[in-house]
């Protein structure tokens, strides 16, 4: 437990020598912040609708920006330190495989929570403090997403570190991180409209849609947050869909989960079986 | 010999058609201090890997202290093993001393050890500095130095003597001569022969990932059996009498009237002294060339090739 908490402060103290952290600490702030205030610009300050279209506006952010901070901090994790040869010095050390990646995905995950909480949290802060007004309702949505943002994090983190124990050398995790982006974050639901529109209705029927959005992290991640909250639907546009899927938050967040364990699982499984 | 802290039985390891190590058998015993050489590619590397559990073994059986160290129970194993790579690297944003405390903790290690572990390498300051600022032979030392964290029981170098300073070259053997009287067990792959050739108990030279031979200097100058050189300085106009007192063992070779040299086999090399000591003529000095590890080394390369 010592040598994972180790490994975690280890990656942390790496994060914050190269500036990982205040880099997307500040840049996370920043968008925040332009997005709370602008954001809000269309619906006037009066209203409950302020913390609300922040939270529709922030987590349009977060599915854009967080999964691609995420790969990019995690890809390198394994594939740098073998190409630098730092790896096989750690390796001789009584630890265990599953501890260097776990270790390692702890400090990455703490580093994207960290951004993300000080980032959307001076949002919020700022956002109370200019006198939004806001139901305790949608403070709870502004709460669960700030907290879902970081397991959408954590889930890319691992989606990262597993492309990273694969990939024979730096340039191919690159790519492949890069790929995952694109796939996961544009490319899936394009594909997914285009195929519902071809399909009128007649294969796809609201079960397999059901299974094809939780089947991406960010799909679960979107429907939690803009369809989870009635106040939220509404802005997001969402309400429609919403009626459509039933799929709980409940449902949705262990779906979020999985996507953080499985890729997990699988980087430690192959690292296990990988030679050095 | 003591329980070995280290056996390799029938140990190979192919990469596809390669193959990189075959039917090793080697055992370490505590308190010695082992040279693993041979050429680049000969094997030497990818033993020491086996012995750490980087990679696994393609047949034959590895056990270090007691653990496969690839198996189930290899982590608990390791927490007596050390190790320095071979070219070590350290992230660079880090300072030394920075990396030596995490190694500690890593290693369950007191972090209030690392001040003076950096002295002792002769590190002290610029523990302070970031690792990118290193040059090669203080990565070097700062290798070595987590390399000595702890206890370790086991400790395997891979060429930890390059690009040291001949007086840092010095310090490292005498370090690693401390750690085997206290019984480590210290295996060191080098290509420094001529150092090696003092400093080590006992040598294991590997070629086309064979071990071809194992053992103490001596031993191996009886198996290689290179000619033994005597050369004896004798008074004025004494050499001729010194084929006869010979009798046919070994041969002799004027230099010129004060110097005679003796050539004979290894394992002839005391009967010849003892004839000398029974020359009619006092002998002003004797010295006494056995075959250099380099040139025990390049014969069996020779007949290795040959084969």
């Amino acid at each position: 437990m010592t040598k994972l908490l180790t490994l975690a402060v280890q990656e942390v103290r790496t994060g914050l020598r190269n500036r990982w952290v205040v880099a997307t600490t500040l840049l996370m702030t920043a968008l925040a912040l332009t997005l709370a205030f602008l954001g809000s610009a269309p619906t006037g300050t009066v209203g409950v609708g302020g913390l609300t279209v922040t939270v529709v506006s922030l987590s349009s952010l977060t599915i854009f920006l967080l999964p691609l901070i995420a790969l990019l901090l995690a890809y390198d994790a394994v594939v740098g330190e073998v190409e630098r040869g730092t790896l096989i010095l750690l390796l001789s050390y009584p630890v265990g495989r599953g501890q260097v990646v776990f270790g390692k995905f702890l400090g990455q995950t703490a580093i994207l929570a960290f951004a993300t909480a000080l980032g959307y949290g001076a949002a919020g802060l700022a956002l109370a403090a200019a006198g939004t007004e806001a139901s305790p309702a949608a403070w709870h949505a502004f709460a669960a997403m700030i907290g879902s943002s970081v397991v959408l994090g954590a889930a890319f983190t691992a989606i990262g570190l597993l492309i990273s124990v694969a990939a024979r050398d730096r340039g191919t995790a690159a790519g492949l991180a890069v790929g995952a982006w694109l796939g996961l974050v544009l490319l899936y639901d394009m594909g997914l409209l285009g195929a519902l529109v071809a399909d009128q209705g007649r294969f796809l029927s609201a079960g397999v849609v059901n299974l094809l959005l939780l089947a991406n992290p960010t799909d679960s991640y979107r429907l939690l947050n803009l369809s989870g909250f009635a106040e939220v639907g509404r802005y997001a546009g969402m309400a429609g869909l919403a009626a459509e899927v039933h799929l709980g938050p409940a449902v949705l967040a262990a779906a979020l989960g999985a996507w953080v364990a499985l890729p997990l699982a699988a980087a430690a499984f192959l690292f296990h079986r990988r030679q050095f | 010999m003591a329980e070995p802290t280290v056996t390799l039985s029938g140990v190979a390891k192919h990469y596809g058609r390669l193959a990189a190590v075959t039917g090793v058998d080697l055992a370490l015993a505590s308190g010695e201090c082992v040279a693993l050489v041979g050429h680049n590619g000969a094997g030497k590397s990818t033993l020491i890997k086996l012995m750490l559990g980087l990679i696994r073994p393609s047949a034959g059986q590895i056990r270090v202290l007691g653990h496969d160290p690839a198996g189930g129970s290899a982590v608990r194993g390791r927490a007596g093993v050390s190790f320095l790579p071979e070219n070590v690297a350290f992230p660079a944003a880090m300072t030394g001393a920075e990396m030596l405390c995490f190694y500690a903790r890593l290693k369950g290690e007191a972090v209030a050890a690392v001040p003076g572990l950096l002295d002792r390498v002769g590190l002290g300051e610029a523990g302070r500095r970031r690792v990118g600022t290193y040059s090669k032979g203080m990565r070097q030392r700062l290798g070595l130095a987590q390399a000595l964290l702890g206890t370790p029981r086991v400790l395997l170098l891979d060429e930890p003597t390059s690009g040291l300073d001949p007086a840092s070259r010095r310090q490292f053997y005498d370090l690693i001569r401390g750690l085997r009287d206290d019984g480590a067990t210290v295996l060191l792959s080098s290509h420094a022969l001529t150092e090696l050739e003092e400093r080590a108990d006992r040598v294991a030279v590997m070629n086309r990932g064979r071990l071809v031979a194992a053992g103490a200097m001596a031993e191996l100058r009886g198996l290689v059996d290179l000619p033994v050189r005597i050369l004896l300085r004798l008074p004025d106009n004494a050499s001729p009498v010194v084929p006869a007192v010979l009798d046919g063992v070994g041969d002799c070779r004027r230099v010129n009237g004060h110097i005679v040299e003796i050539t004979c086999r290894h394992h002839d090399k005391l009967a010849v002294l003892r004839r000398v000591v029974d020359l009619p003529v006092a002998v002003d000095d004797i010295e006494i060339m056995l075959p250099s590890l380099d040139e025990l080394y390049a014969t069996l390369m020779a007949r290795e090739t040959a084969r």
